[in-house]
């Protein structure tokens, strides 16, 4: 009990950091912020693994420590617990008054008739019987075996709760994806559908549950101070035996309710705006580009982004990274300006603008260097290979001439969900073991384990002497009170006189 | 859903109403103590015991006491006490109807929930004790009141937040049922770290301001038994959080920081209940424990809130 104590504590202060650090598995972003600000202290906690706290191997040592300890005080606590089910409660106390709870009275009735009233009181006690020398004869009776019932039951089902956890998280994943919210699909082909993808250590990715997500529209409900009232995705998908036969079933997808196609779920996470640009390249060729700009204010949904272009029909690699296009910006869903300045008044898609900046040249898609989709290289820019070549707030039909009198035409703007999909086959699982843990809880904090003895001895002239004796086996407080219920219920019982004033006491342990 | 402001600004009247009503009964609480004679009766023996024998017993030697003013002020001072917890009530219930949901959606409402929970379980707790004839229980109303008014005026003037319509991730059944379970556990276990704050200062002899307190076990017994009650609730809110999770936010269990925070707490808190059974850490230690357990859900409660960024950050101001 004592390990047990100071592994819970050990475990309670180990998760701490995790609560109080950024983590890499909740937001690596914050964890980058944390390292940019405190440059020598990050390091060290890094290798403490206090960046990582839950997937540590110090936190899985006081875990596995604690249920190692807690395996070891179970398996014995379950065997004497088996034994004590079949075994009779304990014989009488020779000195039934040295109890914490102690009655003693004289009855008219004889010794059997009091008894026979004292096992039909006891109704639901395990209840044994025996006599002594002398005449005495006597009653054993105990109850509340379902509070360490409940206690094994806890304690078994947390273990259950954990492995069940660990093998959910060996055999699921999570993935997140970008679907754009004007018929766009998405299928869960493989990890490669997916703009990230996170596998339990024993999914390799080839046998996802196969099924087509089609988003047709997504419809935010805003109030007029801009707070979000609900969202809408409207929603058609393929369950794997509609793959061949090309049946779609429409499905509302709103937040708190999820898309759940056998044991995957699918779940509306975000949203936003993807601005369409058409390019209209000097010899007359024309190109179009829908790509989703990432939301950089929650409130407003001012967005931020990069299109890029390659210009058609260059064969020479040299002339075509002189030429390629990335309009970046700022996009607002509902303009705002403060002089040339763009913002955002309002989420929701009323008068869409963007402010951007054309940049020309070589985007360095083939310097081995990842690009983010939002961004473009900065590292170009300095190097002087993609130049401005044109600034301009546009809005949904204007276009804009660049200095090779390529045409830049802002068509308009598309809306985006992200969703994410997830698959944990041992859930249930845990649902039942936390079933379980509370149930087993709340029985071995309610239930009280307590016993009661009878004793009872031919008086002179007649009648029965009884003595009775209580002890609470667990200090469940409350136990005084039945005690004193049933020994006056008993001894008022067919008798004379009342029992001894001061017997019915109940002492303090 | 319209916003009714009118019955916003009445639940807002009752909600401050009811402030000054705990603060009153707190000063009359408070002049029960100071001129509360010390019951000749009264020991300290018994602390760091927290075994068997009955609540009887323990006001024993109290009921011997005779009745005189001090006590009649504490008496009007629970009766006080019981008329600003209606009222209490009543200002969630009008935010409630105001809006057209549950009154516990955001830290001002939900701080309001823990605290008419804390009182209200105070008031059962005293109920049940003066049934038995414990009557220096009652003196303990203006310490349970104390942090109740401390929380409730931070939460009408820092935290306060006008009545507004549940934002989407809010929206759903399970926050009637999540939320009312962790206001619930969080209210009566204010009520236990109380009992053990007070515990822990009865235990210093010779101390005057002790020598009032109820006796040690009774405090003792008053912690352990709201914990034992508080712990399955608050079980219960973390599992149908975690249920609300995985219909939310596509995982049961994602070591947000309010996720791991609740569980460091119910950790703390299954930690007390085995210190309190097991032989060396009973008594002084449990209660330490006990104290430690509440600060974690006071830190859980405005820390995690308001400074961590976390998913549970939308309930904030």
């Amino acid at each position: 009990m004592r390990t047990a104590l100071v592994l819970l504590f050990l475990l309670a202060l180990g998760a701490l950091p995790g609560a109080l650090l950024p983590q890499y598995s909740l937001n690596p972003q914050r964890v980058r912020t944390y390292w940019a600000q405190h440059p020598k202290l990050a390091p060290l906690l890094d290798r403490l693994g206090l960046f990582n706290v839950f997937t540590s191997p110090w936190f899985a040592a006081i875990y596995l420590l604690l249920f190692v300890s807690l395996m070891g005080c179970v398996v014995p606590r379950s065997i004497e617990y088996a034994r004590q089910l079949r075994r009779d409660p304990v014989p009488t106390p020779r000195n039934l008054s040295r109890l914490p709870h102690y009655a003693r009275g004289h009855c008219d009735a004889g010794p059997a008739e009091v008894l026979a009233a004292a096992r039909r009181r006891l109704r639901g006690w395990r209840i044994t019987e025996g006599t002594e020398p002398g005449g005495r004869r006597t009653l054993s009776a105990e109850r509340g075996y379902l509070r360490e019932a409940g206690n094994l039951a806890f304690h078994v089902a947390l273990v259950g709760l954990l492995v069940s956890f660990a093998i959910g998280k060996l055999l699921g994943y999570e993935g997140q994806v970008i679907v754009l919210a004007n018929g766009s699909q998405f299928c869960n082909s493989g990890p490669l559908a997916y703009d990230s993808f996170r596998p339990g250590a024993l999914v390799d990715g080839t046998a996802l549950e196969p099924f087509c997500v089609q988003v047709n529209s997504f419809t935010p409900v805003y109030l007029p101070t801009g707070q979000p009232e609900e969202f809408r995705a409207l929603l058609a998908y393929q369950e794997p035996e509609d793959l061949t036969t090309g049946t779609w079933h429409p499905y509302l997808l709103r937040v708190n309710d999820p898309l759940r196609i056998g044991g995957t779920r699918v779940y509306l996470v975000g949203h936003g705006y993807a601005p369409q640009f058409t390019v209209t390249f000097p010899d007359g060729a024309q190109r179009s580009g829908t790509v989703q700009w990432r939301p950089v204010d929650t409130t407003t949904l001012l967005s931020e982004g990069a299109t890029k272009f390659d210009p058609p029909g260059v064969s020479d690699d040299a002339v075509r990274r002189t030429r390629q296009l990335a309009i970046t910006g700022l996009l607002a869903p509902t303009a705002v300006y403060q002089g040339t300045l763009l913002s955002s008044g309002f989420p929701d898609l009323l008068d869409p603008a963007v402010a951007v900046d054309v940049l020309q040249g070589d985007l360095g898609n083939n310097s081995g260097r990842s690009q983010s989709i939002f961004t473009v290289d900065q590292s170009m820019v300095d190097s002087g290979r993609l130049k401005l070549v044109a600034r301009a707030n546009l809005r949904p039909g204007e276009q804009l001439t660049l200095p090779d009198r390529s045409v830049v035409r802002f068509d308009g703007v598309t809306r985006f969900v992200s969703l994410q999909v997830s698959y944990d086959p041992a859930q249930a699982w845990v649902l039942g073991f936390a079933v379980l843990v509370l149930s087993g809880l709340a029985l071995s904090l309610t239930v009280k384990r307590r016993r009661f003895w009878v004793r009872v001895a031919p008086a002179e002239p007649a009648g029965t002497v009884v003595e009775l004796g209580g002890l609470a086996r667990t200090d469940a407080a409350g136990y005084g009170e039945e005690f004193e219920r049933i020994a006056g219920e008993l001894l008022r019982r067919g008798q004379a006189q009342p029992p001894v004033p001061a017997a019915a006491s109940t002492k303090g342990r | 859903m319209p916003i009714n402001p009118i019955l916003a600004s009445y639940g807002d009247l009752a909600y401050d109403t009811a402030l000054a009503l705990y603060l009153l009964a707190m000063v009359l609480h408070a002049a029960e103590y100071a001129a509360g004679r010390v019951p000749a009766a009264m020991t300290i023996a018994g602390h760091g015991g927290g075994g068997g024998g009955s609540l009887a017993t323990l006001g024993g030697p109290d009921t011997a006491t005779p009745r005189h003013a001090a006590e009649r002020v504490g008496r009007s001072a629970v009766a006080l006490t019981g008329l600003a917890a209606l009222v209490h009530a009543s200002s969630l219930a009008l935010r409630g109807f105001a809006i057209g949901r549950v009154p516990w959606a955001n830290m001002y409402e939900f701080t309001s929930a823990i605290c008419l929970v804390a009182v209200t379980g105070w008031l059962v707790a005293l109920y049940q004790y003066q049934q038995r004839g414990a009557r220096t229980v009652q003196r303990l109303g203006g310490f349970v009141l104390l942090p109740v008014v401390v929380l409730m005026f931070l939460g009408g003037t820092v935290l306060y937040a006008r009545a507004t319509p549940l934002i989407p991730a809010l929206n759903s059944y399970w926050i009637t049922i999540h939320v009312s379970a962790a206001a619930a556990s969080a209210g009566i276990l204010l009520v236990s770290g109380v009992a053990s704050v007070l515990y822990l200062i009865s235990g210093r002899p010779g101390s005057r301001f002790a020598a009032r307190l109820p006796t040690s076990a009774t405090l003792d017994r008053l912690a352990y038994r709201s914990a034992v009650v508080a712990l399955p609730i608050w079980t219960f809110a973390i599992i149908t959080g975690a249920i609300w999770a995985e219909a939310a936010w596509g995982r049961y269990w994602g070591w947000d920081p309010k996720e791991t925070c609740a569980l460091v707490a119910w950790i703390v808190y299954a930690g007390y209940l085995h210190a309190r059974a097991t032989a060396g850490w009973r008594g002084a230690r449990a209660a330490w424990i006990n104290v430690f357990g509440f600060g974690v859900m006071l830190f859980n409660l405005f820390f995690v809130n308001l400074v961590v960024a976390g998913l549970h950050s939308y309930a904030g101001i």
